[in-house]
């Protein structure tokens, strides 16, 4: 074996290199990349967590496929993610924005925006999950009673429930995009809005010539990075429907929580690795459509 | 000033010396989920029997009631688990099939004895002729009412007959001009204990059954079943004395106040206790319109893991034999509130105010024998959601929850065997 004092400059370099990726390479082996591969090795078992695993072949996917839950849990993902993408993208766009000619107060303000992003998930969705409540404890049916308006079953209905408990959820992702938004705001030169006033280009022209395909980026990786976060919502549904997780009715049901019923409450591994496995190509089918879709052309 | 190294070596020498001083024979491990009281009572009833078997050590272990299963199933099979652990009765088939458990050795847990001094429904616990695991205490369910409540309606006595129920929970609650509810009659939530009122004891009120002798067919797709389910639903639906999610959670609304009725569980009696300007009491589960009555009970047990042998199997046995006597039954339903497992361990009657409804609920209380517990409550949760959110109508509702819980017992109890 070669002594290290042997060795060229280049090759302890490469060494060094190689020592220092050690630790993350070890780690991502062990704790992400294993587990994973074991994942789709379950989805072809059937294992109760407790007795031994049988191989099971294809058989949890054709029972995936013949739930009537788990399509109804994929549209919702779904409606998760078409609704709460581009709601997110349009606010902290709008807000960033703004905020960014704003002198007065302008840390202060910016500060209140991010608040709710540093704010467990938990505690904010057992908050909203109080403001949603009937009369007599909730805030905003109380609201409404004081008024005269008939309250609204917000989390209680098949149909209010997904976008009740979508509202915080945007909310509290609002504060991490703006601040982003706003260093991409930050980064386009002046000088091209210099000429575009020079030129007499019109605050629309400016946005939608100038801003907007200069922010494509900033764009591309909130895109991307927002739509991996709908598709995996599960913190706030959890605790606002812990009663009924995901109802009423599997309303409000994401994949993930599905996912984590199956694993952990009825103790049907095989079948929730399945789950895994199709949410794990459904993400990697959106990041790769959206990063397409969203390339540099030349 | 002593230097922080020699106070480290003094603290290093104590410990090592008093390793060494009061080395225990044997030490066995204790499992249970998280909840307060029940740490409480079992670090109470370890000190005891600690005292008792000099030699014998038990460490006591506990986790949040969400880690416990898998943790528990991870850690068997490893070796590294309990010698002696706390189950809910309903986990005990999956735990002996997958051998993480042990029959309870005979000497010391003769059966007859046990079907003599226990409750009947402990014998779920009877498999191939050996009792595999025993309760220290069970649970079962009754009708908690608001007595300011009541005497401000005018209610002498609290309701006995599911028509007074009704009658009185008219009475009680109120809803102002808009429509608003702001005090029920009686609290109802599929998602509480409601689904165990309506399978195991409205059912057979109305004169049917749940399931099959063996739990494994369901029965309730029935004139009874959809009679039973008909009487639930027009609390709201009919009557207007009730909100299915009245202020969240059930007992959340009675314990504030907001409530003339509530049934619950006996564990809830602690919670009750503490709550001040709250004015309670507890009756027996309202009889049907047959006059008969009907309870669901359940319990945790505990039992020894296929882990311990030899002298840590005689130790677990002895700490097993200790913590289902009556001594350990009577300071469990002291500290924790949850009745003895057999009929004549505490010093508490049938007659006892509060406890009492429950006992006299355990004479004929049914334990349901589950293949996936939350599975099973989500079959009611969204039956009553269908009838009452969507509008469906109680037939086609029971018929499709029928079904809906076949599937999950046939696929359960098929690939078990």
């Amino acid at each position: 074996m070669t002594r290290y004092s042997a060795l060229t400059v280049r090759q302890k370099q490469v060494v060094w290199a190689w020592g220092f990726l050690a630790v993350p390479v070890v780690f991502y082996v062990v704790i992400r990349f294993y587990p994973t591969a074991q994942a789709f090795v379950l989805a072809f078992m059937e294992w109760n967590l407790l007795g031994t695993r049988r191989w099971a072949g294809l058989d949890n996917f054709a029972r995936l496929w013949a739930d009537p839950v788990f399509w109804q849990v994929f549209r919702n993902t779904f409606v998760y993610l078409l609704l709460g993408t581009p709601a997110s993208l349009v606010l902290a766009f709008a807000v960033a924005f703004h905020l960014d000619r704003v002198r007065f107060m302008h840390g202060a303000i910016r500060a209140l925006y991010f608040l709710p992003f540093m704010t467990s998930a938990v505690a904010m969705a057992w908050v909203w999950r109080w403001f949603y409540q009937p009369v007599p404890i909730g805030l905003f049916n109380n609201a409404l009673a004081t008024l005269g308006i008939p309250q609204i079953r917000f989390l209680n209905s098949t149909t209010n429930a997904l976008p009740a408990i979508l509202a915080p959820a945007i909310w509290a992702g609002l504060g991490f995009q703006i601040i982003i938004f706003m260093a991409g705001l930050r980064a386009i030169p002046r000088s091209y809005y210099e000429a575009a006033r020079i030129d007499g280009l019109s605050g629309w022209a400016t946005l939608t010539r100038i801003t907007i395909p200069l922010l494509k980026p900033t764009i591309v990786f909130l895109v991307v990075f927002s739509s991996i976060g709908f598709l995996r919502i599960f913190d706030q549904v959890f605790n606002m429907t812990t009663n009924d997780p995901g109802g009423p009715l599997n309303a409000s049901k994401p994949m993930v929580l599905m996912i984590y019923q199956t694993a952990f409450s009825s103790f049907d591994m095989g079948y929730a690795a399945a789950q895994t496995v199709v949410l794990f190509l459904v993400l990697l089918a959106v990041s790769l459509a959206q990063l397409w879709l969203m390339r540099d052309r030349p | 000033m002593v230097s922080w190294k020699t106070s480290l070596l003094a603290a290093a020498a104590a410990t090592a010396f008093g390793a060494t001083g009061v080395r225990a024979d044997v030490e066995i491990e204790y499992w249970q989920y998280f909840f307060e009281a029940r740490v409480k009572a079992m670090d109470e009833l370890i000190a005891r029997f600690e005292a008792a078997n000099p030699g014998i050590t038990v460490k006591h272990t506990h986790f949040p009631y969400a880690d416990y299963r898998t943790k528990v199933a991870a850690a068997i099979p490893a070796g590294e688990g309990p010698d002696v652990v706390q189950l809910f009765y309903g986990w005990l088939n999956d735990y002996v099939n997958a051998d993480l458990i042990q029959p309870l050795p005979a000497d010391r847990f003769a059966p007859d004895r046990i079907e003599a001094d226990f409750y009947p429904m402990v014998q779920a616990m009877k498999i191939d002729g050996a009792y595999w695991a025993l309760p220290t205490a069970v649970r079962s369910l009754a009708l908690f009412y608001n007595k300011r409540l009541l005497e401000a309606a005018g209610i002498a006595a609290p309701a006995a007959t599911l028509d007074e129920l009704v009658e009185h929970a008219g009475r009680i609650s109120v809803v102002d001009g808009a429509g608003n509810v702001s005090t029920v009659g009686l609290t109802t939530g599929m998602t509480a204990q409601d689904h165990h009122w309506l399978r195991e004891v409205l059912i057979r009120q109305f004169g049917g059954a749940p399931y099959t002798e063996d739990y494994r067919t369901v029965t309730y797709d029935s004139d009874a079943g959809r009679a039973a389910v008909s009487w639930y639903v027009a609390l709201e639906q009919e009557h207007g004395v009730t909100r299915a999610g009245f202020m969240d959670e059930p007992q959340a609304a009675f314990r504030a106040g907001r409530a003339g009725y509530h049934i619950d569980g006996s564990f809830r009696i602690g919670a009750l206790q503490g709550e001040r300007g709250l004015d309670w009491g507890v009756t027996e589960l309202p009889a049907g319109p047959d006059g008969s009555r009907g309870n669901y009970a359940s319990y945790w047990v505990n039992s020894i893991t296929s882990k311990a042998e030899g002298e840590r199997l005689e130790a677990a046995a002895k700490f097993m034999e200790y913590i289902t006597s009556d001594e350990a039954m009577q300071l469990w339903l002291e500290v924790v509130g949850e009745l003895p497992a057999k009929p004549a361990a505490a010093a508490t009657s049938a007659e006892h105010p509060v406890y009492g409804p429950f006992i006299r609920g355990l004479a004929y209380g049914h334990a349901t024998v589950f293949a996936d517990e939350s599975a099973q409550r989500q079959v009611f949760v969204d039956m009553v959601n269908r009838i009452l959110l969507e509008g469906a109508s109680v037939t086609d509702s029971l018929a499709a929850a029928a079904a809906a819980e076949q599937a999950v017992l046939d696929r359960y109890f098929g690939s078990a065997n």
